[in-house]
């Protein structure tokens, strides 16, 4: 098809014009890792799930499509208990992982503190470990045996113990905690790395102008961290939707009266305890859409998409 | 098309880029692809020769094993011996591969659906048995070595893996369901064990024992069925009906519901295992350190109390469960069906070899001396190789088995269905955490409403 035209090319032109198309060639190169493991690992599952989502699938030849029976027939008790832990969840976390990480970033920055070091990296130290160890950790420490780790620690003060896992708020407690405990440093470099960017002046200016600390926090810091904070709300509402490990292990994949059953945990019960692949995919779909209209709400409440028509 | 290309040189440049960036792409997706290809799945079992095809010793035939239990492993690897000494020319390899529960079951089931992966032989939990029995099952049937001998088993263990008349597993016990006393703790309540006969009777020795020690009589699951489970099929109740109906709500399953409900909040003999359920390092630590009077479990769970609570060593006595008027003595209580999957590329020497280790007289013994479990063969009962010593009678004392036949002639098989996981995880997370927990439902209500959602699929 091209033979006729490239044959009229001068010759030491098309040279010079493939070693040209080579440089232009050469960052597509560098994407295509990137590119392909989208469309395997993305793309092609995404649109799968999709379809899976609308078939029930009893075997590799044994396919049926049943439209949208696998929507209507996982709307449930089960799914509205899910919806509601698993958005508990994601508003504690982000009510506690915003406002202490910028307060404990902002004593770590401070020159004059010491061992500051020690501190940044121990804070950072158990995103590193594995959930799966950490929460068997909490399992046990959260026990409801007066000689567990916590009980003891609150028998001490004269609190009666409890039984953390069997409670409902109280379980929501332990899978924030263990969430905090987890989080915490990754969100203090993401605020530390926010606090270079506000000039040293403005602090300069504010103190001359005799504002106290709490002013400097809410007028300057705050504000100077905000593309921060987006970014920081944007990924705990995906990481809080997307919740399985901490409640998988802390409660199993059944958890009691669903006190900590999250979307994810629903579609692995569907999927795999039932053999159900199609509600599976179909609760799989209904999580896409849900985080996609919280952040974009959220997105759009904090004015992200304000700055970009800018 | 030629001519959209041929109007400009830019366009045609254009093009080329786009074509040569598309080759790049699918140049660079085959490396990848060819990267990933499997170099061996787990299924693919490497017959080196066919069986009994000429003279020569013939080479070993590799059989992949799925498990989730580690002890299966030693009894297996015990039957692949057994067989290879007996069949010369059909040896066997087991290769196993221990895996956590869910995990495996997982795995199976992708490689089911997928139709490539599977072992040739797998041990399914039968909770999650009726999961593979789904549409055409994935798995062999065992009909062909089942039937000969159909007198000889506790046939209500081989009907919980049936499906249509065929049989697609194999148990390794019949889980009789019986009663473990701490003997220490009615001594010093001044109770015998062998004058509880009824629920009555259990309940006003628990009394005793809360007033004399201070110590719960049992101790209650809520987050599993194996406290719940017994009371319904000693009452020849069950989940579902024969034909795989939700029958949650039932008389006798209320009547079993409330017996515990009363047992904790009226009578005050049992409380809530710590952790939840029997299977807990939190209970087990408790109970060690002689935390309640008794617990009652199937015959299986003998090994969690040598392997998890030593100090009982001696202190603990197998007894036959207390009783509903006109019940049953006793049921069949979980299991595990080893099954044999369709992708296996030697299903009938896989069949016969599971007959000979699981089904065969020797084998079943040996589901015993291997691993503590109630034989599934009945004339293993009554074989004088099951009264001697090991692990367990050192535990237990020696009068397990004279205990044991008195209750295995009650025990039926379990009516498994379609919605079986459904209902036992209706129980085991809903039902019994709400009415013993949380106590936000009534027996009834609690059964009912479980019952209704299974009715509404």
């Amino acid at each position: 098809m091209t033979n006729n035209r490239t044959g009229a090319v001068i010759p030491q032109k098309k040279h010079r014009k493939f070693a040209f198309r080579r440089q232009k060639i050469a960052p597509y190169i560098f994407v295509m890792p990137f590119i392909i493991s989208f469309l395997i690992f993305f793309l092609y599952p995404i649109i799968n799930t999709v379809i899976m989502s609308f078939q029930e699938i009893l075997g590799p030849e044994d396919i049926t499509f049943v439209g949208f029976r696998n929507y209507k027939s996982m709307v449930n008790e089960h799914f509205g208990n899910a919806i509601w832990v698993t958005t508990r969840y994601t508003f504690w976390t982000i009510f506690v992982l915003v406002p202490v990480p910028i307060i404990v970033a902002v004593f770590l920055n401070r020159k004059n503190m010491k061992g500051r070091n020690f501190f940044r990296s121990s804070f950072f130290m158990p995103a590193l470990t594995s959930v799966i160890v950490a929460g068997l950790f909490f399992r046990l420490a959260f026990g409801e045996q007066d000689t567990t780790l916590v009980n003891m620690i609150l028998g001490l003060f004269g609190i009666p113990k409890r039984a953390w896992l069997h409670q409902r708020n109280t379980a929501m407690l332990v899978m924030v905690v263990l969430c905090t405990w987890r989080w915490l440093g990754v969100n203090v470099v993401y605020f530390l790395s926010g606090l270079q960017n506000i000039p040293v002046e403005q602090y300069e200016s504010a103190s001359i102008d005799g504002a106290n600390e709490w002013q400097k926090l809410m007028r300057i810091t705050v504000p100077g961290l905000k593309p921060v904070i987006v970014y920081v709300v944007t990924i705990s509402v995906y990481g809080g939707y997307a919740m399985f490990s901490e409640s998988y292990i802390l409660f199993g994949a059944r958890s009691p009266g669903d006190i900590g059953l999250t979307l994810v945990g629903l579609i692995y019960q569907k999927g795999f305890f039932e053999n159900n692949f199609g509600v599976g995919s179909a609760l799989g779909i209904t999580l896409l859409g849900i985080v996609m209209i919280v952040n974009l709400i959220q997105l759009t409440l904090t004015g992200f998409f304000k700055k970009e028509s800018e | 098309m030629n001519n959209i290309f041929c109007i400009t040189g830019l366009k045609e440049e254009l093009y080329l880029k786009k074509l040569i960036s598309l080759v790049l792409v699918f140049a660079f997706i085959f490396a990848v692809l060819a990267g990933c290809a499997p170099t061996g799945t787990p299924g693919s079992s490497t017959e080196t020769t066919q069986p009994g095809s000429d003279s020569k010793p013939a080479a070993k035939t590799t059989l992949n094993f799925w498990t989730f239990q580690e002890l299966h492993n030693s009894f297996m690897d015990d039957a692949v011996e057994t067989w290879n000494k007996a069949n010369p020319d059909r040896q066997i390899e087991l290769k196993t591969d221990v895996y956590p529960v869910d995990d495996m079951h997982n795995k199976l089931l992708i490689a089911l659906q997928s139709g490539t992966g599977a072992p040739d032989i797998v041990d399914i939990e039968c909770g999650r048995f009726p999961t593979f029995l789904k549409g055409t099952p994935a798995l062999v049937e065992f009909n062909r070595v089942v039937e000969p001998i159909k007198d000889k088993l506790i046939m209500g263990r081989l009907e919980n893996y049936a499906k249509d008349g065929k049989y697609y597993g194999l148990d390794y016990h019949v889980g009789a369901q019986v009663i473990y006393y701490n003997k220490e703790i009615l001594d010093q309540a001044g109770v015998n064990a062998d004058d509880i006969k009824t629920w009555d009777d259990f309940i006003a020795a628990g009394k005793q024992v809360v007033e004399k020690t201070g110590k719960p009589m049992t101790t209650f699951e809520i987050t599993d069925h194996w406290a719940y489970y017994p009371l319904i099929t000693m009452q020849g109740s069950d989940y579902l009906t024969k034909d795989g109906k939700p029958q949650l709500d039932n008389e006798a399953n209320i009547r079993a519901l409330k017996l515990q409900a009363d047992m904790m909040f009226e009578h005050k003999i049992a409380i809530i295992a710590p952790g939840a359920w029997h299977h807990a390092e939190e209970y087990w630590a408790w109970m060690n350190q002689g935390g309640a009077a008794s617990v009652w479990m199937p015959m299986w769970y003998m090994g969690r109390f040598t392997q998890y609570m030593p100090d009982l060593k001696g202190k603990i006595i197998i007894r036959p469960m207390p009783t509903f008027p006109g019940g049953a003595l006793s049921a069949g209580m979980g299991g595990t069906g080893t099954a044999v999957t369709n992708q296996s590329k030697n299903k009938d020497l896989a069949v016969d070899f599971l007959a000979d280790a699981k089904l065969s007289l020797e084998g079943s013994i040996k589901t015993w001396t291997i691993l503590g479990f109630d034989p599934i063969r009945k004339d293993a009962w009554s074989h004088p190789a099951m009264e001697a010593e090991n692990e367990y009678t050192q535990y237990f004392g020696s009068d397990i088995f004279n205990t044991l036949k008195d209750v295995v002639a009650d025990i039926g098989p379990i009516n498994y269905g379609d919605l079986y996981p459904e209902a036992l995880s209706l129980i085991q997370k809903n039902v019994l955490f709400k009415v013993l927990q949380e106590r936000s439902e009534t027996p009834e209500e609690a059964l009912k409403k479980a019952n209704d959602e299974l009715l509404a699929k």
